[in-house]
């Protein structure tokens, strides 16, 4: 299909804002008479608060108030009120809402103050009496209290089929081992903050820190009993988040809290450390075992994992069920349980589940390869799956073979000698080492509107959000091309709670979810042009049909003849209008439905490890991706090379340290908690394989948020082992576990 | 007790009334709304506050405004030319090195300053310039083309 702008590198349209500073944060609102707040957090894991004495921090001038669960007003009293929709089932953290500890450095109270030094400096003087409980946060302590969580929307409970246990007990080859991860931190760039604006009916602005406006929105109505006239919650621009802002996150509810109760503008930013306070990925460990023939034929896979949740919710993802999906094998067992541990409730961090899921699987499928003898990609190559057999579909795409070859092509993985220790210069150890990627290509329902003006200007919206990934870019470029229009006259706005109903943004299903949405709205906007244009007296499209006209650089032509035209604004004018205001809302069909849609990927690693020191460095990634259609190369590449990095930190850097005997997060800041640097990351390059896919959705397209990042860990893991010959299953692989 | 302080900010004299523990970063955002600077830790680690200040970059979180007194600061709004963007600015927009934004004007400053002192850097010392600068989003590797690009761009030209 021949386009004008989807498909092609176009710069971010919000380029220009982001390098000049004009691009606005959420803590970056600022109006005369705004007051600071600043969080206290809580010195125990459990337990309960026997006394709070706030009365040397209020004796500051300028200090307004301490809120703690003592004078905290009286508030929506149902479970459901504080639910939201990404909520899992159970019983959602209200904060300050008693005096009980549920984990270590929950909010316990909120300084507001004039200035942000005084209100900081208030908070030192909270003092803070507590009753100790008993606490567990140690995964592996406790795997023995592990249970079937309960179900969580749209995540499908892992299901089993045939006998893997009798088919492993006859195999020939029998592989089993067991793999665990810790916990991991989002840790955008940017920290949560809230900056509420009160104007002087008492509605409130809420500028926040989100991946979803209108589940804030809806969250903050339900607990406050605002109404949605007003309190709106507008977040323009997300300095990252990845997962971390799905759910409403503590600071916003007592901003809001504090607006309402002082009658006044309030902004409540966190601090890093407490950037470890609330949502991450849960700490996992599991066992893969891999039943095969001696040529490696899949005939028995069991995948078990247990994973984290916190004392109230439950909290769990997809880990266990792409093992049931990328091979093919009759035989399959999977189970995914999780314990209560006290710490906040986990969520979903970038390709949640499948990031943990994969790692297991792949490195047992290496592991596997090596065993019986032959080539890693030979081995997927033997058990490539041709349908999904977790649900008996077919895939509406599945270009994971060209992956395999372009990748290794371009990685040289055919000079790989598969012998482990066989590369090295020097003392350096060389290792290569590959792995596969899959995630879900979702769609949802969205709803969008667009209004373009006699002067040909289109302005199209839906309450969606852009973290960084390129949602304002892509939906631009999605009506530009509908309409034909130069991108420069089309404005798409988002990330605020009055605009058309949105899903949160995240899960890669932003694109095709709003994208649709995007184009079943501009598709109304072209039937009304078109009978408009047709219309026109002696217009040269009056025998044309919707279906032979092209909408380019501003005109409707004809399909046969393109000096048959008629202009949108000539369109406009001749039927009187100023402007064409329509709505649409879009969302899978049952067409869709009948098959499997997902994105695949191989990873291809090379690290080289120092023997004597252990210092592992990942000097070239190759990862080829089918991810459907690509709407963007530029912010597309960009996604997966982002990706792959963020994997290189699960593989090597990133662990959320717990000191167990006070249930608490130790690596609570940038130094300790490491996400890659500049220096972590060397030569990476990425390919994107084509796939024709009119199945997955109207758009083809299958997101990119997520896949970059699966398989990664593995691909990294399996090279480390082919550099030095060890198996290191205990994420991340740091030189202590090497040595 | 404020005390009095006045500085170049973006080439313009300012004056300010500052607590002694306001750091230069609080100073920009709060008092001047000069926002490209970003608080990203409060700790010196990310580089998210990165300002220049008298050519050198520093991060302003680990300043205190009093520190400034008398000296000269350029922040992001202040890099583009009466709205023609900086070579640096074109080329992070250009080769795609944004994905948030977050880290961009801290990013931009930390390279500005390195094109300043060594017009051609190599992309070992553009690495080493940005290292205190911490980007969750992008991977560094199209950062450190756009720099490379804009070193490029502004070759035989005097780097302003
Ligand atoms: S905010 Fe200054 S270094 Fe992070
Ligand atoms: S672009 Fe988001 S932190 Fe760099």
């Amino acid at each position: 299909m021949r386009t004008e702008h989807i498909g092609k590198p176009i710069s971010r349209v919000d380029g220009r804002a982001k390098v000049t500073g004009a691009a606005k944060y959420a803590a970056e609102y600022n109006v005369p008479g705004l007051v600071y707040g600043v969080v206290v957090s809580s010195a125990i894991a459990k337990g309960r608060i026997t006394r709070i004495d706030v009365a040397e921090a209020l004796r500051l001038p300028g200090v307004l108030q301490v809120f703690t669960h003592e004078n905290s007003p009286l508030l929506a009293q149902s479970d459901n009120s504080y639910s939201d929709e990404v909520a899992p089932p159970g019983s959602p953290f209200r904060p300050l809402h008693d005096g009980e500890i549920r984990y270590s450095a929950q909010p316990v109270a909120l300084v507001v103050a004039d200035t942000f030094e005084l209100a900081h400096y208030a908070a030192s003087l909270v003092r803070i009496g507590y009753e100790r409980d008993a606490h567990a946060t140690n995964l592996n302590e406790e795997r023995e209290r592990a249970y079937q969580p309960r179900p969580r929307e749209f995540i499908p409970p892992p299901e089993s089929r045939g006998n893997a246990e009798k088919a492993f007990a006859e195999a020939i080859v029998r592989l089993e081992e067991e793999y665990s991860a810790p916990i991991e931190h989002h840790n955008p760039m940017e920290p949560f903050a809230t900056t509420v604006l009160r104007e002087e009916n008492g509605r409130l602005l809420v500028y926040d820190k989100t991946q979803g406006v209108q589940n804030v929105q809806n969250y903050l109505c339900n607990v406050f009993g605002y109404s949605k006239g007003d309190l709106r919650v507008l977040s323009p621009f997300v300095g990252g988040a990845f997962g971390a802002g799905l759910r409403p996150v503590y600071q916003v509810f007592l901003a809001v809290l504090a607006a309402r109760e002082l009658k006044r503008s309030v902004r409540v930013s966190l601090m890093r450390q407490q950037m470890f306070t609330f949502t991450h990925r849960p700490a996992i460990w599991q066992r893969v075992a891999l039943g095969a023939a001696p040529d490696g034929t899949l005939e028995a896979i069991t995948h078990k994992a247990i994973a984290e949740t916190s004392q109230f919710e439950d909290y769990s993802e997809t880990v266990v069920n792409w093992s049931g999906l990328l091979y093919r094998c009759d035989n399959v067992e999977l189970s995914h349980t999780v314990v209560k541990l006290d710490l906040h409730t986990p969520g979903d961090m970038r390709a949640p589940g499948a990031v943990w899921g994969l790692h297991a699987l792949e490195c047992a499928m290496d592991e596997l390869a090596f065993k019986v003898g032959i080539d890693p990609i030979e081995l997927r190559l033997k058990n490539y799956a041709e349908r999904d057999q977790n649900e008996g579909k077919p895939f509406s795409s599945k270009e994971l073979r060209a992956c395999y070859r372009l990748g290794a092509e371009k990685f040289g993985w055919a000079r790989r000698n598969p012998q482990p220790r066989s590369m090295r210069e020097g003392n350096v150890l060389i290792g290569w080492g590959m792995a596969g990627g899959v995630w879900e290509a979702f769609h949802i329902t969205a709803d969008a509107k667009a209004t373009l003006t006699a002067d040909g200007r289109l302005t199209v919206s839906s309450a969606t959000a852009d973290i960084g990934t390129g949602t304002y870019t892509i939906m631009t470029q999605i009506a530009a091309e509908m309409l034909g229009l130069p991108i420069e006259d089309v404005t798409f706005k988002l990330g605020d709670s009055s605009l058309s109903k949105s899903p949160v943004e995240g899960g890669s299903f932003t694109a095709s979810t709003v994208g649709s949405a995007v184009k079943a709205v501009c598709e109304k906007i072209r039937k009304k042009l078109f009978q408009l244009a047709r219309k026109i007296d002696g217009s040269p499209l009056a025998n044309t049909k919707l279906d032979n006209v092209r909408f380019v650089d501003g005109q409707i032509r004809s399909h046969n003849d393109s000096s048959r035209a008629v202009s949108l604004i000539e369109a406009m004018r001749h039927g009187g209008l100023s402007a064409i205001e329509e709505k649409a809302s879009a969302g899978p069909t049952p067409e869709q439905m009948q098959y499997s849609r997902f994105a695949h990927s191989a990873v291809f690693t090379e690290v080289r490890i120092d023997e004597d020191l252990g210092t592992i460095r990942v000097m070239r990634v190759v990862g080829a991706v089918a991810a459907g259609r690509i709407l963007n190369p530029k912010t597309a590449r960009s996604q997966v090379l982002g990706a792959i990095v963020m994997g290189i930190g699960t593989a090597l850097e990133e662990e959320s340290v717990i000191d167990h005997t006070f249930g608490r997060i130790m690596t609570h800041n940038l130094a300790d908690y490491h996400v890659p640097v500049n220096a972590d990351v060397h030569d990476i390059e990425v390919i994107f394989v084509q796939e024709q896919d009119e199945a997955v959705n109207p758009l083809g397209a299958k997101g990119l948020g997520e896949i970059g990042i699966v398989g990664v860990a593995a691909a990294i893991a399996n090279a480390v082992f082919h550099a030095t010959g060890k198996r290191i299953r205990d994420l991340p692989i740091t030189l202590d576990k090497l040595l | 007790m404020k005390r009095i302080i006045t500085l170049t900010v973006n080439g313009e004299p300012v004056e300010g009334a500052v607590e002694p523990n306001r750091t230069l970063l609080s100073f920009l955002r709060e008092d001047l709304g000069l926002t490209g600077a970003k608080h990203g830790c409060g700790l010196g680690d990310c580089g998210a506050c990165t300002v220049i200040l008298d050519g050198k970059p520093v991060n302003s979180c680990l300043v205190l405004a009093v520190q400034a007194d008398g000296r000269e600061v350029l922040t992001i709004e202040g890099l583009a030319d009466n709205g023609k963007l900086h070579p640096i600015q074109e080329a992070f927009i250009e080769t795609g090195a944004i994905q948030c934004g977050f880290c961009s004007p801290g990013m931009i400053l930390s390279a500005k300053a390195l094109l300043d002192e060594s017009p051609k850097p190599t992309e070992t010392e553009i690495r080493t310039a940005i290292s205190g600068n911490l980007c969750r989003c992008t991977g560094y590797q199209k950062i450190v083309e756009a720099i490379l690009a804009a070193a490029g761009t502004a070759q035989g030209k005097e780097v302003s």
